[in-house]
């Protein structure tokens, strides 16, 4: 198996918490390349304390064994610490399509609802469902919506 | 003598650690239901932070333990968490300060380590400390809307303050390890950090008007392991599955 196909078939393993991003979308594959017999994958954790970082783990290993893929061996890697500006432009747009606001990076808050684009939008808490959300409201449509936070 | 950057980890370990433990039993119980998620995303973070400061501990003392059983196995004595943390949730104005006055120091303190002359101990802290930041954000805003809210709040948050005074100065206790490492550029010395959070204190009280207690009295022991009667029960009910039934497995 070459180096290109382990590339595309992790990249390509959604993320458990928000399944519509995939890892190569999240931006927390930093690197993978063969060394010796085996390829080597690092992943960077997202928040320290999320529940996913060991399922995300469990997820690629299932999906290269599903491959007939045996040979390989992931890493986590802390530094540099992985931050949202990591998640690719096709990952925001996914993100906001799927109802979060993607991270607004430079702001204190998403730039518009995901739901009807209004920017007329208060926080309700700086915490939300999982470590990497807000929790705010839309003063237009009156939706809650969760944001992803910046890190 | 053992390396003295598990002195460090082990204290860093096991503050995050035993206020995660602490925070968490307010899930399902908050005032309020966007104050019971954050405390339970938080308690999340520093059980995150737990993880990689005490699996670093055992990485060093490389005895073949791990972070799990750093924080199962080990008895009040060999904990090096500051008196802060174990303090008893009581009600949700020691929980808030409790979590305030930490997360002052903590930013401050992971600020600093992510200088650290030891990589793996920067590349934590660099982790962690963006983390805190919120933390330290969401903490601030509650006691200054607390401190300058009703009568009610207002006093509950000044008795809190009050209560908990002594117990925040420990977290500046230095222990005989710390001049090594402040000497190798490893970490600060705890005491050094004081006249900055000391600061940041006092600028805060200015919009929670609060009063910042004037005694200079600070609670010793937690550096050498000696800690209050409420480490016991903490470490008690956390331990309790692993120390009845070794090594389970969720």
């Amino acid at each position: 198996m070459d180096l290109k196909t382990v590339k595309s078939i992790v990249e390509g393993v959604p993320d458990p918490e928000i399944p519509v991003l995939s890892l190569g979308d999240l931006g927390v594959i930093r690197d993978i390349y063969e060394k010796g017999k085996n390829f080597e994958i690092h992943v960077s954790p997202t928040y320290s304390g999320c529940p996913a970082t060991r399922v995300i783990h469990e997820s690629i290993s299932v999906a290269l064994l599903r491959a007939d893929i045996k040979n390989f061996i992931i890493k986590k890697v802390l530094s540099p610490a992985w931050s949202t500006t990591w998640i690719s432009e096709v990952g925001k747009t996914k993100l906001e399509k799927y109802g979060i606001a993607p991270p607004n990076s430079g702001a204190k808050g998403p730039k518009s609802c995901p739901q009807c684009k209004s920017i007329n939008v208060t926080e309700i808490s700086n915490f939300g469902p999982t470590p990497c959300q807000a929790l705010w409201r839309c003063n237009d449509c009156l939706e809650t919506f969760n944001y992803f936070k910046c890190l | 003598m053992r390396d003295p950057r598990i002195n460090l980890a082990l204290r860093m370990g096991d503050n995050t650690l035993i206020l995660a433990q602490q925070n968490s039993k307010w899930c399902g119980h908050a005032p309020t239901l966007e104050e019971d998620i954050a405390l339970s995303n938080i308690s999340l973070d520093l059980m995150g932070h737990a993880q990689m400061w005490l699996g670093l501990a055992a990485e060093i003392e490389g005895q073949g333990r791990n972070a799990d059983t750093l924080a199962f196995f080990r008895d009040t004595d060999e904990f090096r968490n500051s008196l802060l943390v174990e303090r008893p949730n009581c009600d949700f104005a020691i929980t808030l300060m409790r979590q305030y006055l930490f997360d002052v120091w903590h930013l401050d303190q992971l600020s600093l380590l992510s200088e650290s002359s030891d990589s793996s101990v920067s590349e934590i802290s660099q982790k962690a400390v963006i983390e805190v930041r919120y933390h330290r954000e969401r903490s601030k805003n509650l006691v200054t809307k607390l401190g300058d809210g009703t009568a009610e709040s207002h006093n509950r948050m000044q008795e809190a303050l009050n209560a908990l005074w002594s117990y925040f100065g420990n977290l500046f206790e230095d222990s005989d390890s710390d001049n090594l490492l402040s000497e190798l550029k490893v970490s600060p010395l705890p005491s050094s950090l004081y006249p900055s959070v000391f600061q940041k204190l006092c600028n805060d009280s200015k919009s929670s008007t609060l009063l910042i207690p004037k005694s200079k009295f600070r609670q010793k022991g937690a550096a050498k392991g000696y800690h209050t009667e409420n480490l016991g029960y903490i470490l008690a009910e956390m331990q309790y599955l692993q120390r009845t039934y070794p090594n389970s497995k969720w």
